[in-house]
């Protein structure tokens, strides 16, 4: 009996999002436990020593409580055949996947800041999305043509930019405008068909 | 054309010590160029060398790799200090990770305003949140090593968080028995042994000059 991961987390995206997300792409089917809502809850998770470093996300996968949030993305890749094909493909996904993070993670500590910060935040998450991260990313499709970002072949980056670009145009509807490569990725990526279920009503999105 | 390794960093440690200990440790030789001016900056920008505008910057195997977690894991890898399975690379991950968010407060710390810094927490983090987990692993397991019973990054980066932290805090490891021996155990590898001695391309912890540096470098027009 194929036992599915279980996540424990938090009801919401923060760090755990994106698990959910390259799991939903890999097709795997995942549980998740009931979610933290009390301080009760987290101590006794700690108590029983499930979280490593007293921390979450943590995942029960294969027979390890896995916690960090990379590692778990690392080992999901690598296990689902979405790491590439050799070490340098992989190097190219982890500097893109490394990007996508960085501007994922602005997104999503902009509802804990100070209220006095938040617009200056919020300006700088735009700029960065359209000056740092996209033109990159636009150029790389651009410049080799091919549908997925490495070694022609879908991966963890397709999936973490598809994620990212949701997330930045949840901030500004428009922020893709300049960029046509990465519109029509969005459509293509947003059609792989497990891609395409995690993106529908009911979903564990 | 010597085919090394070339890091572009500011000279001091930030995020690129990390990558000059698992290179040393790996035997590794490398080259390095400072950055001292906002110049040089932007032209590494201009000229595209910078994927994301961002050091550190590691030439590699052809590649400009950026993005320190990606230079890590590829000379993990390439070194043969990533675990052999899928497993062991996730504890690796799993516990590189622990090291890496208590290092990175470390290394935030001269730039973070002096009303706002907190050493205790990072004391504290370490002395409880941190050690205990190593201390226990090796306890458990009783190996030399973190992982598979195989030297790795694992252990490398746990070498350097215990350094760092006990230039905060001498006595830190001292309800940390096993860790004591795992510091000095790893300390005498050879190539570990080495990197630790003055003269090598280890970095002193950052002063007054390493934080202005970085701020007129980074600095925008």
């Amino acid at each position: 009996m194929a036992i599915k991961p279980k996540l424990h987390y938090f009801n919401g995206r923060g760090r755990m999002e994106t698990i959910r997300w390259l799991l939903a792409a890999a097709g795997v089917e995942f549980e998740e436990a009931e979610y933290l809502e009390t301080r009760k809850q987290y101590e006794k998770l700690i108590q029983d020593g499930s979280l490593l470093f007293q921390q979450v996300p943590m995942v029960e996968i294969d027979g390890m409580k896995m916690v960090q949030t990379r590692a778990i993305l690392n080992y999901i890749a690598g296990k689902h055949n979405l790491y590439g094909k050799d070490l340098k493909e992989r190097a190219l996904i982890d500097m893109y996947v490394e990007a996508t993070m960085d501007l994922n993670e602005m997104i999503m500590f902009l509802p804990f800041q100070p209220p006095e910060e938040k617009e200056k935040n919020f300006a700088l998450i735009i700029e960065r999305a359209t000056t740092r991260y996209f033109p990159v990313y636009e150029k790389v499709l651009k410049d080799h043509g091919q549908q997925f970002l490495v070694g022609n072949q879908f991966s963890w980056a397709d999936v973490h930019l598809l994620e990212a670009i949701l997330m930045a145009e949840e901030c500004k509807p428009d922020i893709l405008s300049p960029f046509p490569q990465l519109q029509a990725f969005k459509g293509r990526i947003s059609n792989i068909p497990t891609i395409k279920k995690f993106l529908q009503p009911g979903s564990q999105r | 054309m010597s085919g090394k390794p070339k890091l572009t960093y500011f000279n001091g440690r930030g995020r690129m010590e990390s990558v000059r200990w698992l290179l040393a440790a790996a035997g590794v030789e490398f080259e390095e160029e400072f950055l001292e001016t906002s110049e040089q900056y932007q032209k590494l920008i201009k000229d595209g060398a910078l994927l994301f505008d961002q050091v550190p910057l590691v030439e590699i195997d052809g590649m400009k790799m950026v993005q320190t977690r990606a230079i890590l894991s590829y000379i993990a890898a390439k070194c043969n200090l990533y675990g052999k399975d899928p497993k062991e690379r996730a504890f690796i991950d799993m516990y590189v990770e622990g090291t890496a968010d208590l290092m990175g407060m470390i290394i935030t710390f001269p730039f973070t305003p002096p009303q706002k810094r907190n050493l205790a927490l990072i004391i504290e983090r370490a002395t409880t949140r941190y050690f205990p987990v190593y201390e226990k692993v090796l306890k458990q397991h009783g190996q030399d090593f973190l992982v598979g019973n195989q030297f790795s990054w694992a252990d490398v980066q746990l070498l350097e968080a215990i350094l760092m932290v006990e230039e905060k805090e001498p006595t830190v490891l001292s309800n940390f028995p096993v860790l004591q021996a795992f510091k000095a155990r790893i300390s005498n590898i050879p190539t570990i042994k080495k990197f630790l001695q003055l003269g090598s391309q280890r970095k002193p912890p950052p002063n007054d000059q390493y934080v202005a540096t970085v701020i007129e470098v980074l600095k925008k027009d």
